[in-house]
């Protein structure tokens, strides 16, 4: 019997050993988006520093739900959208304050930093600064459907059956402005939201039939508007323009209702091992050259003050085009996300998409 | 020398138990724990049924599990109608190379990941795809056809994917099968349907079940082919469970719907036990 536990505990030892992650302080766990640590800038980075950076790609919901199972253990910087902090850490404690001083903040639009640490800020302590930002509204083929101007034309029976959108929160949110209402104002209200919901709900089933399938993926979608099997999208911004430089008639056109406006942040997993080769990082990152780096590789801006001037023309142009400025002022920023919305949200989004 | 053998035998023993403790019951233990909790405010948790009532209460979450059995129950007769000529021809007709041949090329297909296979569907499928090209080269159809996003495209991805699960206890049982019975059968005026069903179906029942079970199974818990292939109405329950946990952060209510499943689908096999007659002894030994 002795021997059997001796065993068995050498056996459970062995295993144990081989699972546990070795995390030395040289390296820094990032889990990121696809773009945001492009091979060149992770080169540059490596060389002047000495710290290996180890990247995985994700999602907003991804991260979360990676971070939630172990803690917030398992990497040492991630980059969730600002709305996606504060909610969160209420409810499942997997961040850790930033400290700002470690932080070189004249890198920063001031504006946007400003905004960030507010909607990141619990108890009086920031969680996140800004990155990389952008937005979602329309990729339209402008030949074969010019009357695409807003979210709610992508029902119109001009397009039907030659449409794509996500069915995810963010289709909710658009359809409510298209429709004239404000779900951002009502994130506090709970019978307010429940009751633009209920309309939307109504709408996007009504919708429906002109739908050729909810994309996912961001591939899906560029595969779908580059072969024209679908000629209008609710989609991100760097979806159009990437397309746009394939094919001129394709591009992103800001909705009449406003493009809604998202930025991913960098913040410090509750559990992280390497703090200081985060701050490294994002002071790294930061700088206008290598941000404008990175915006070549994701397609997105960043919030990195002067690095405007070292991006390529052709992307500028097509900012430019897709946003004149009374769209830029018309952008809809996502305020942080009360928690326990999503759950009212997946009722609407499952029935939806169970309608026949 | 007893000492030895005991020893042998715990050392035998225990990469089975630590995988039934290690990656079965601990995580189904724990996952039962989640599935009973609510929650009632930011961050509290109380013990309650609530996720399972919320299961039975909504129309929904039912329609679509039985929607998943119910398609999953039809790929399982469509690949067992397709994988049954095809295991006797394996089994009995071919002989020598060609036998191991043909059954290698039920194999070839999983020699790649089942994303890039159904990928291979997308393709073939879509509407500027493969098949639609051809139809409209070969002047049978006017436009562009879409045959992705339905549920005909879900059948195919899933009866293909389960094919070889099929079609492997069915040759095992059928090649036991000695050839002197089924002569005997057309000696004694049988004719070939007779045989089939008085000889062959029989003696290949405990293979035409355990393939059923293994495609059913596999059928009702995938989750890649009904989501890529299924478009806007797929609606697969599996799709369900994944929204909940990573979409909604609820992983209450996932846990539960995992639970539901597991609970549901093995009603549904021993269901199936029952109407055959067969044990899962008989089966699986």
């Amino acid at each position: 019997m002795r021997r059997m536990k001796t065993i068995a505990a050498s056996v459970l030892s062995v295993a144990v050993l081989g699972l546990a992650q070795t995390a030395s302080a040289e390296t820094l766990r990032l889990l990121t988006w696809g773009g945001y640590a492009p091979e060149n800038v992770v080169e540059m980075f490596e060389k002047e520093t000495g710290i290996t950076v180890e990247v995985t790609k994700s999602n907003n919901e991804e991260m979360i739900a990676k971070l939630r199972a172990t803690g917030g253990g398992g990497f040492d910087l991630i980059q969730p959208s600002q709305d996606r902090i504060a909610g969160p850490q209420l409810e499942f404690g997997i961040y850790k304050p930033i400290d700002l001083s470690k932080i070189d903040k004249s890198l920063f639009i001031p504006s946007m930093l400003e905004a960030t640490m507010k909607n990141t800020t619990v108890d009086g302590q920031v969680y996140g600064v800004p990155h990389v930002w952008g937005t979602s509204g329309l990729v339209v083929n402008t030949k074969k459907a010019p009357m695409v101007k807003d979210y709610l034309d992508l029902c119109a029976p001009e397009v039907a059956g030659k449409v794509t959108y996500r069915l995810k929160r963010p289709t909710l949110i658009a359809f409510a402005f298209s429709m004239g209402m404000d779900p951002f104002a009502a994130y506090g209200d709970e019978a307010a939201y429940k009751d633009i919901l209920s309309k939307v709900e109504a709408k996007l089933i009504e919708c429906k039939p002109n739908v050729k399938t909810y994309w996912s993926g961001g591939d899906e979608l560029l595969n779908l508007m580059r072969s024209g099997e679908t000629v209008a999208a609710m989609a991100w911004d760097t979806g159009g323009w990437k397309l746009n430089a394939e094919n001129p008639d394709i591009t992103f056109v800001a909705p009449k209702s406003g493009a809604l406006g998202w930025i991913d942040t960098f913040a410090l997993p509750a559990k992280g091992q390497a703090d200081d080769a985060a701050y490294k990082w994002i002071n790294f990152v930061m700088q206008p050259k290598v941000a404008a780096m990175i915006t070549e590789a994701a397609g997105n801006f960043t919030a990195s003050k002067g690095a405007d001037e070292y991006v390529s023309a052709d992307l500028k142009a097509r900012y430019q085009a897709s946003f004149p400025p009374e769209a830029v002022d018309n952008i809809k920023w996502y305020p942080p996300v009360p928690a326990g919305l999503e759950a009212l949200e997946g009722a609407v989004l499952d029935r939806v998409k169970a309608a026949q | 020398m007893r000492e030895g053998t005991r020893l042998g035998f715990i050392l035998l023993l225990t990469p089975l138990l630590l995988w039934l403790s290690l990656l079965i019951l601990i995580p189904h233990v724990d996952m039962f724990l989640v599935s009973i909790r609510e929650r009632v405010g930011v961050g509290k948790y109380d013990i309650s049924l609530a996720n399972y009532r919320t299961f039975w209460g909504e129309p929904l979450y039912l329609w679509t599990f039985a929607r998943t059995a119910v398609m999953s129950i039809l790929a399982t007769i469509i690949t067992f109608l397709i994988a049954f000529p095809v295991s006797y021809y394996i089994a009995k007709i071919a002989r020598g190379r060609l036998q191991s041949a043909l059954f290698l090329a039920c194999l070839i297909p999983f020699w790649v990941s089942e994303l890039v296979r159904t990928f291979g569907w997308m393709i073939l499928l879509r509407e500027t795809g493969v098949f639609s090209g051809l139809l409209q080269w070969l002047g049978l159809a006017e436009g562009p056809v879409e045959m992705l996003y339905n549920d005909a495209a879900i059948m195919v991805g899933l009866v293909y994917t389960s094919m070889l699960f099929m079609v492997v206890p069915l040759v095992t049982t059928l090649e036991s099968l000695d050839d002197a019975v089924i002569e005997a059968g057309y000696d004694l005026g049988g004719n070939g349907w007779s045989v089939l069903r008085e000889i062959v179906l029989p003696h290949a029942k405990p293979g035409i079940v355990s393939g059923s079970i293994v495609v059913f199974m596999l059928s009702l818990g995938n989750y890649l082919t009904p989501t890529m292939l299924g478009g806007k109405d797929s609606l697969w329950f599996t799709e369900l469970i994944y929204s909940q946990f990573i979409v909604r952060f609820n992983w209450e209510l996932g846990a539960a719907f995992g639970f539901m499943l597991l609970l549901l689908s093995s009603l549904i096999v021993w269901g199936m036990l029952r109407l055959t007659g067969e044990t899962l002894e008989e089966t699986m030994g």
